[in-house]
């Protein structure tokens, strides 16, 4: 076992980094720039029951430390996934994938996840209950604790794979929502979704984003993760994968520290594509001039007072 | 897609607010005309996606106005490096052309139909370029233009230069075998209504990445969702769904 290895929820990665899900493609596409393998893992497009082309355009805004996005889950439907884009992965990359399920309804979460489940490259079931740009879906579900235990019982209840809930930041306890997916059979919690945040076009006085909202992501929001990320592994017994604004491998340590098991880097993939390799290239280092022989050794390592 | 560090060897201005910007650095691969490159500035956190105007094997020249935050700085660059994506996007196909190819450009639109119509002219096509602007003051690169053998007509909205009014005063009594654009949305899709033949357009859309990873500028085809960044920037006309 390598000194980046980390276990997560019973599989074991050569690293804690998973590119987050919506800044990755179906991961195939990063394969031109590099060999993809040398990742954790990565956690694919939001994936629906129906093709969804998403919101209109603009879906993107510049944001003084980061960026809006309002894309609206934009993908080719479960059953394209299955018969398209799993078969495109599987020539490039030869791990688990984490599989990223969104919906607008328990029936929708359920059935996209127990098709996944049943496919051998997945490893993971990562449940969105977190999209901010969607309506009547997404988020909605992952900003009440008793629906997001309810719809975290129904995909268990179809799925032999872990069980990892994806939690909306765009709350006011988000300890009782990670509790009640935990309560519910939840295998890990992964947090945090982006900020639902906006931006004003001065000239035109119209919102620049279409979709007039849209999620804050990339290192203006890495303290607020960071503090989400520490309440929520500190509440409960389950892996927590922690993300937002992680953009270097001194980041990645100072997430795990608060609690993760693993982290996913989302944003910084869209300004550098070999963003999370150059994170696993230096962490050995960074590990070095800390003293740290092995990384899942920190893992909650924060000293209090 | 390349990721380098390129130098920046020249970047002046060619009207009040348009700079050329001359960089130099190895390209791997050969850069089509029509595809752009993604440019990362310090202050900024996205990369700003820019076309290319031309490029060798060492060497990228771009055109860009100074309007917001981002392009202002890198007016304001002299010296130093720039962290640039290259060959990104799909770029205009040549073979489509027909011997008598009109290239239609707006402001800053222009600039990507430069080496197109060197390469172009290299294939040995008859080449007519016409560039659209605002006023006198605005124009750019029309000898350029001229001393690569295409024939030249520029257009003013105020009438203070060449043909008094838009692109297509200069289009309607013109014989061509195809057309290839770029320039601001009204002039396209004025094209699109006011073309006989088949072309090709450039489009223009906020981008996350660049490179086809965010989803950011998707857009809806006839052929089905299509990245700007990705499939794009340019599509033929028979692929849009512009028809009122």
């Amino acid at each position: 076992m390598g000194r980046l290895n980390v276990n997560l929820c019973g599989i074991e990665l050569d690293n804690p980094i998973i590119p987050a899900s919506g800044t990755f493609g179906y991961g195939y596409e990063f394969a031109e720039f590099y060999d993809i393998n040398c990742l954790g893992t990565f956690s694919f497009k939001g994936t629906t029951k129906e093709p969804r082309f998403g919101n209109p355009a603009p879906r993107i805004a510049e944001t003084t430390g980061g960026m809006l996005n309002a894309v609206g889950l934009q993908n080719p439907g479960v059953e394209k996934v299955i018969s398209e884009e799993l078969p495109k992965l599987k020539q490039c990359f030869h791990k688990k994938v984490m599989a990223n399920v969104s919906g607008f309804s328990e029936e929708e979460y359920v059935y996209v996840s127990s098709l996944l489940d049943k496919e051998e490259q997945v490893g993971w079931i990562e449940v969105n209950i977190s999209c901010p740009n969607v309506h009547g879906g997404g988020m909605s579900f992952g900003t009440d604790p008793v629906q997001a235990g309810k719809i975290t019982k129904a995909v268990k209840a179809v799925t032999t794979k872990p069980v990892i809930i994806k939690l909306s930041p765009n709350v006011t306890d988000i300890v009782s929502i990670a509790k009640a997916c935990e309560d519910n059979g939840a295998d890990g919690i992964s947090l945090i979704n982006t900020l639902m945040g906006m931006r004003i076009d001065l000239k035109t006085r119209r919102p620049i984003i279409r979709n007039v909202t849209g999620g804050l992501s990339g290192p203006a929001v890495f303290p607020v993760a960071l503090r989400m990320v520490y309440q929520v592994a500190h509440a409960v017994k389950i892996p927590v994968i922690g993300m937002g604004g992680i953009t270097c491998a001194e980041d990645v340590v100072e997430m795990m520290l608060a609690g993760a098991t693993a982290v996913e880097v989302g944003a910084a993939n869209l300004i550098d594509p070999y963003a999370c390799k150059k994170i696993i290239e230096e962490l050995p280092g960074v590990l070095d001039n800390l003293g740290i022989e092995n990384i899942r050794e920190i893992t909650g390592g924060i000293i209090n007072g | 897609m390349h990721q380098g560090i390129y130098q920046i060897a020249e970047n002046k201005p060619l009207t009040d607010t348009v700079y050329q910007m001359k960089l130099k650095g190895e390209n791997p691969k050969k850069i089509l005309p029509g595809q752009f490159v993604n440019v990362k500035i310090d202050s900024l956190f996205l990369r700003r996606p820019i076309s290319v105007c031309d490029a060798d094997d060492d060497s990228i020249t771009i055109i860009y106005k100074a309007v917001g935050k981002g392009t202002k700085e890198l007016s304001q660059m002299k010296e130093g490096t720039l962290d640039i994506l290259t060959d990104l996007g799909n770029g205009y196909d040549l073979a489509l052309s027909g011997q008598n190819p009109v290239l239609i450009g707006g402001g800053v639109g222009v600039p990507p139909l430069y080496k197109l119509a060197k390469e172009l002219i290299k294939e040995g096509k008859d080449v007519t370029v016409i560039l659209g602007f605002n006023t006198k003051e605005e124009i750019f690169y029309e000898e350029e233009f001229k001393a690569l053998g295409a024939k030249v007509f520029v257009t003013t909205v105020d009438g203070s230069y060449g043909i008094k009014g838009f692109v297509t005063e200069a289009l309607k009594d013109l014989n061509y075998s195809y057309f290839y654009t770029c320039g601001p949305m009204p002039m396209l899709k004025s094209i699109y209504k006011n073309t006989k033949t088949s072309g090709q357009f450039s489009l223009e859309e906020r981008m996350g990445c660049g490179f086809g990873a965010c989803m950011g500028c998707s857009m809806k085809t006839k052929s089905g969702n299509k990245r700007v960044c990705k499939e794009g920037p340019v599509f033929v006309k028979e692929d849009l769904l512009w028809e009122d």
